[in-house]
């Protein structure tokens, strides 16, 4: 058991069934790769999923893995890890299944701070059934159930995340692989709940819905890589920067090269800053946005319990109530 | 009522506001009932509201006991004694009485407001409505505050003691000890010093107002038989108790920690406190977000090697409604409590209904048998726990617990059983490796008596395995859309809750013959009623605790009376059940009013249906 897993150990037997082209199998290959970097345990590593496309995962990872139902994985997760709080559970879910039927689900796994590392693939539309409009399409998409084009707002997944206190947002494009394999693994590492918001591209019903960042040819000047500690700069040779205006209260470009004491510094704990971010158009923000370290649910529940789950006595013991009496 | 008497048993009913501590006094008098040796049930009878407006009929909260020799099996139909603590207390229970009840009421609470209030005209003590019954008024506000005042107590404060004066009288009046009530009162309000003393005081100065000569004259006092009980230790016990150390007794019988992932919701909700308080018995309790997210964290700890458990009432059974059939087609334990009111939508919260059984049989979509068993009684809900994990465990299915309202609150003395003669609780356990067969095959590989298959669970080296709700291959276990398959895998569903018949005892007959002129088919909580309506008519009594599968000889058994009668607290759901399982005729005897079935309406049909 001392040899050295590689990204091929992860996969399992059974043929994978996206349609060729799609944004999850770069996904797939990412994870399965970060799995074998962080050295993960086949037997303590689950990835639990919903509903959709991508709720396809488990079958193709050999690990444990259960595939549920739609909307709930984050619940069904959350009631494994008050199990097995040593188990790696991998959630995943999408714009639909997560935000949209299990968008309750969601917001409680991450106030919660449950130890889960949750994968949201976002394509801003329902493929599964056949490309309807979802929570995070824009407005005006049109969908076999908007013809003339969809009327709701959509939802923001990093607003939603903060506003419901997750504790770890992060965002990268299915195809980035560097992106990828960094939030991939800082979420790894988080140890409470992490959700990943992945721009994952449906070839066949919103194909290059996010083309206006993710083409490669203008992603010096349409992306944002966050790291930690390090000025937020993009552009050809990081000629840009971001600033924090105290006229508008809001982040804007600046000309990095005249003005570098004005660009911002990521500090992923400043959560003002984080939902600032997440509203960001062009640059896109990537990389992890918002880290705040916290007890895990999971921890918290064990350390309340009276006996840490442990049976310590006997229902012998607390059978008899407080007045029991003998009839002879 | 005659004076002085002995009696084999009678009905007391305490009635007030919401607010006026009803439910204590009742159940404390049980207690005190209890170990003077006789046989008690209790029916508490609360508003849904938390504190309803004061004074008014439907704020009324009432807790009804029968106490005396034995078998005491329901808290009886009409009243002889009435504490009534104002006038909407007493409208509400008048039409209940026995005529010639005794009714004793706070006369402080016959203000004018409060008679208006209840919508009485006029005071009833002063015209002739209440001439057949015998009526002893006393001052109960004010003389518990001239007891208690001595302490210093606002007069809020100290009017709050006045339910441990009521049930001081009580105590006289039934020649039961005060010890026990005080020993209570002490470890309840050991860090309220003021209030223990003072209600200790209100309790004895009630008690000491009935052995006043004045008092005496008026009330008359009864000597319980006693039940003549069988011999052994004894406690009282709710439903909702006894089922939260049900489950935490498979827990111990099986060795595996227990997970209650649960949503609140009346009147399911006090298992969820129960079992918050038994955590040293390996339970571990969460309250989820929702309905769903209750039964999903119950499936995901029993995924993850905890018997998964999660308790509702029908509203919210009915949102479990899909992730039971992922237990089902993950083919994962879980037990699914159900404790029944009366509906549909929001319907009667705090009354009581039998009305969910199509729900636990039938309700599911597409073809999704699960086992169905009920509890009979309070003490009987511990034994149908214990079942209830023992089946899941060894078939590796979600299980429906059917319970309802008045098990939950209702209070019945109970011989305490000795866990430790139980039998244990076993479970598939996972397999060592195969160098032949696939972990994902050896996952779904079904043990032949129960077509449970084993419980490998996360964590457990070299048998890496996906599970799911998409149709899975008989075999290999991998997803399979194959036609023939889909048949064999519904059919080996069916056979699965079949097999379950295997292994419960044949039926036998609760009371009376095993064949004849009629039997009475109960099953829940109409245990009670039906138990005495039978015992006095001689009619034969079969009760059901297993509801699907039935018992394997049910149809034969039934087979041998000319007429089946089927009181249920629904519209004729057990009588539908029966004509489609067996080749039976039931008549159905239905009631849907909230309230447990009276014996006497039930000795009248029985008769009714002799004689026809």
């Amino acid at each position: 058991m001392s040899k050295k897993l590689t990204a091929k150990d992860f996969a399992t037997s059974q043929e994978v069934r996206w349609c060729p082209g799609c944004g999850d199998y770069a996904v797939l290959k990412s994870v399965t790769k970060m799995l074998a970097d962080v050295g993960a345990s086949k037997e303590n590593t689950v990835f639990v999923s919903g509903i959709g496309c991508a709720a396809r995962f488990p079958y193709y990872v050999d690990t444990y893995g259960f595939h549920t139902i739609h909307g709930r994985a984050p619940a069904i997760a959350t009631g494994l890890k008050l199990a097995n709080p040593e188990l790696d559970v991998w959630v995943v879910t999408g714009d639909g299944d997560g935000l949209s039927i299990g968008g309750n689900h969601l917001m409680h796994a991450l106030r919660r701070n449950v130890g889960l590392k949750i994968l949201l693939f976002n394509n801003e539309i329902y493929g599964l059934t056949k490309g309807q409009y979802s929570p995070t399409s824009r407005v005006g998409t049109p969908s076999p159930s908007s013809p003339t084009g969809s009327v709701d707002n959509p939802i923001s997944p990093g607003q939603y995340a903060l506003g419901s206190g997750a504790k770890f947002f992060a965002r990268a494009i299915d195809t980035d692989k560097i992106g990828m394999a960094h939030v991939l693994e800082q979420s790894h590492a988080f140890g409470g709940a992490s959700l990943i918001e992945i721009f994952q591209n449906c070839i066949v019903y919103n194909e290059d819905v996010f083309a206006s960042f993710t083409d490669r040819a203008d992603a010096a000047q349409t992306q944002l890589h966050l790291r930690h500690g390090e000025p937020m700069l993009f552009g050809e040779n990081n000629g840009k920067g971001i600033r924090f205006s105290t006229e508008t209260y809001s982040l804007e470009v600046v000309d990095a090269i005249e003005s570098p004491d004005e660009v911002l510094v990521h500090d992923e704990g400043n959560a003002v800053i984080a939902h600032l971010l997440v509203d960001l158009h062009i640059p896109v923000a990537l990389g992890v946005i918002y880290r705040q370290p916290a007890q895990r649910f999971e921890d918290a529940f064990y350390a309340h319990h009276p006996s840490r789950m442990e049976r310590t006595k006997s229902v012998a013991d607390f059978i008899k109530g407080p007045n029991p009496w003998v009839v002879s | 009522m005659s004076k002085n008497k002995d009696v084999d048993s009678i009905v007391v009913r305490l009635a007030g506001d919401s607010g006026d501590g009803i439910q204590l006094m009742g159940s404390q008098f049980a207690v005190s009932t209890a170990l003077s040796g006789a046989d008690f049930a209790t029916f508490p009878d609360y508003p849904a509201e938390i504190r309803a407006p004061v004074g008014t009929t439907f704020g009324v909260s009432a807790y009804q006991i029968n106490l005396g020799g034995g078998p005491i099996t329901t808290a009886g139909d009409a009243p002889e004694v009435l504490v009534a603590f104002n006038p909407a207390a007493l409208k509400v229970s008048l039409p209940l009485l026995r005529k010639g009840a005794l009714i004793i009421v706070n006369s402080d609470g016959f203000t004018r407001r409060n008679l208006v209030k209840a919508g009485y005209e006029q005071d009833p003590r002063d015209g002739n409505g209440l001439d057949d019954y015998q009526l002893v008024s006393a001052d109960i506000g004010r003389l518990n505050l001239e007891a208690v005042k001595s302490f210093g107590l606002s007069k809020s404060e100290g009017g709050r003691c006045k339910n441990f004066w009521a049930l001081g009288v009580m105590l006289w009046m039934f020649d039961l000890d005060l010890t026990p009530i005080e020993a209570w009162i002490n470890r309840r309000l050991a860090e309220h010093p003021t209030m223990r003393d003072a209600n200790i005081t209100a309790l004895r100065a009630g008690h000491a107002y009935g052995e006043t000569a004045e008092l005496s004259a008026a009330l008359p006092q009864i000597h319980l038989e006693p039940a003549g009980m069988p011999a052994g230790e004894y406690r009282s016990i709710t439903g909702a108790e006894a089922l939260a150390l049900g489950i935490a007794a498979a827990g111990e019988l099986a060795d595996k920690q227990v997970m209650l992932c649960s949503y609140p919701i009346t009147p399911a909700s006090p298992l969820l406190h129960r079992l918050s308080r038994l955590g040293e018995l390996g339970v571990g309790t969460f309250q989820a977000e929702d309905e769903i997210a209750a039964i999903c964290a119950a499936i995901g700890a029993s995924y993850g090697g905890m018997i998964g458990v999660t308790s509702s009432s029908g509203p919210g059974i009915a949102l479990k409604t899909e992730a039971i059939g992922l237990a089902v087609s993950a083919e994962l334990p879980l037990v699914i409590v159900n404790w029944q009111r009366g509906g549909p939508s929001t319907g009667l919260p705090t009354k009581t209904e039998q009305s969910d059984l199509y729900q636990a049989v039938y309700g599911r979509n597409a073809d999704t048998p699960i086992p169905v068993i009920a509890a009979a009684t309070a003490g009987d809900c511990f034994d149908m726990a214990i079942e209830a994990v023992r089946i899941a465990l060894r078939h590796m299915t979600p299980v429906i617990l059917l319970a309802d309202g008045y098990l939950s609150n209702a209070a019945e003395p109970w011989l305490i059983p000795d866990v430790s003669k139980i039998p244990p609780i076993e479970h598939n356990p996972a397999p060592d490796p195969s160098a032949d067969k696939t972990p994902q095959r050896q996952a779904f590989e079904r043990i032949a008596t129960s077509f449970g298959r084993r419980w490998i669970t996360p964590g457990t080296p070299e048998l890496m395995h996906r599970i799911g709700g998409l149709e899975k291959d008989i075999v290999t276990g991998h997803i399979s859309y194959d036609p023939d398959n889909h048949q064999h895998m519904t059919s080996m569903r069916h056979a699965k809750v079949e097999l379950v018949a295997n292994f419960i005892p044949p039926q036998t007959v609760e009371l009376g013959d095993d064949s004849g002129e009629l039997v009475v088919v109960g099953w829940g909580s109409t245990y009670g009623p039906i138990y005495q309506a039978a015992r006095k008519t001689g009619a034969s009594f079969v009760h059901l605790r297993h509801l699907s599968p039935l018992p394997e000889n049910l149809g034969d058994l039934l087979g041998g009376f000319r007429k089946i009668l089927v009181p249920e607290m629904n519209y004729g759901q057990l009588t539908t059940l029966l004509r489609d399982k067996l080749d039976v005729q039931p008549v159905s005897m239905p009631k849907v009013s909230g309230q447990p079935f009276l014996i006497s309406e039930l000795v009248a049909r029985i008769q009714e249906e002799l004689a026809a």
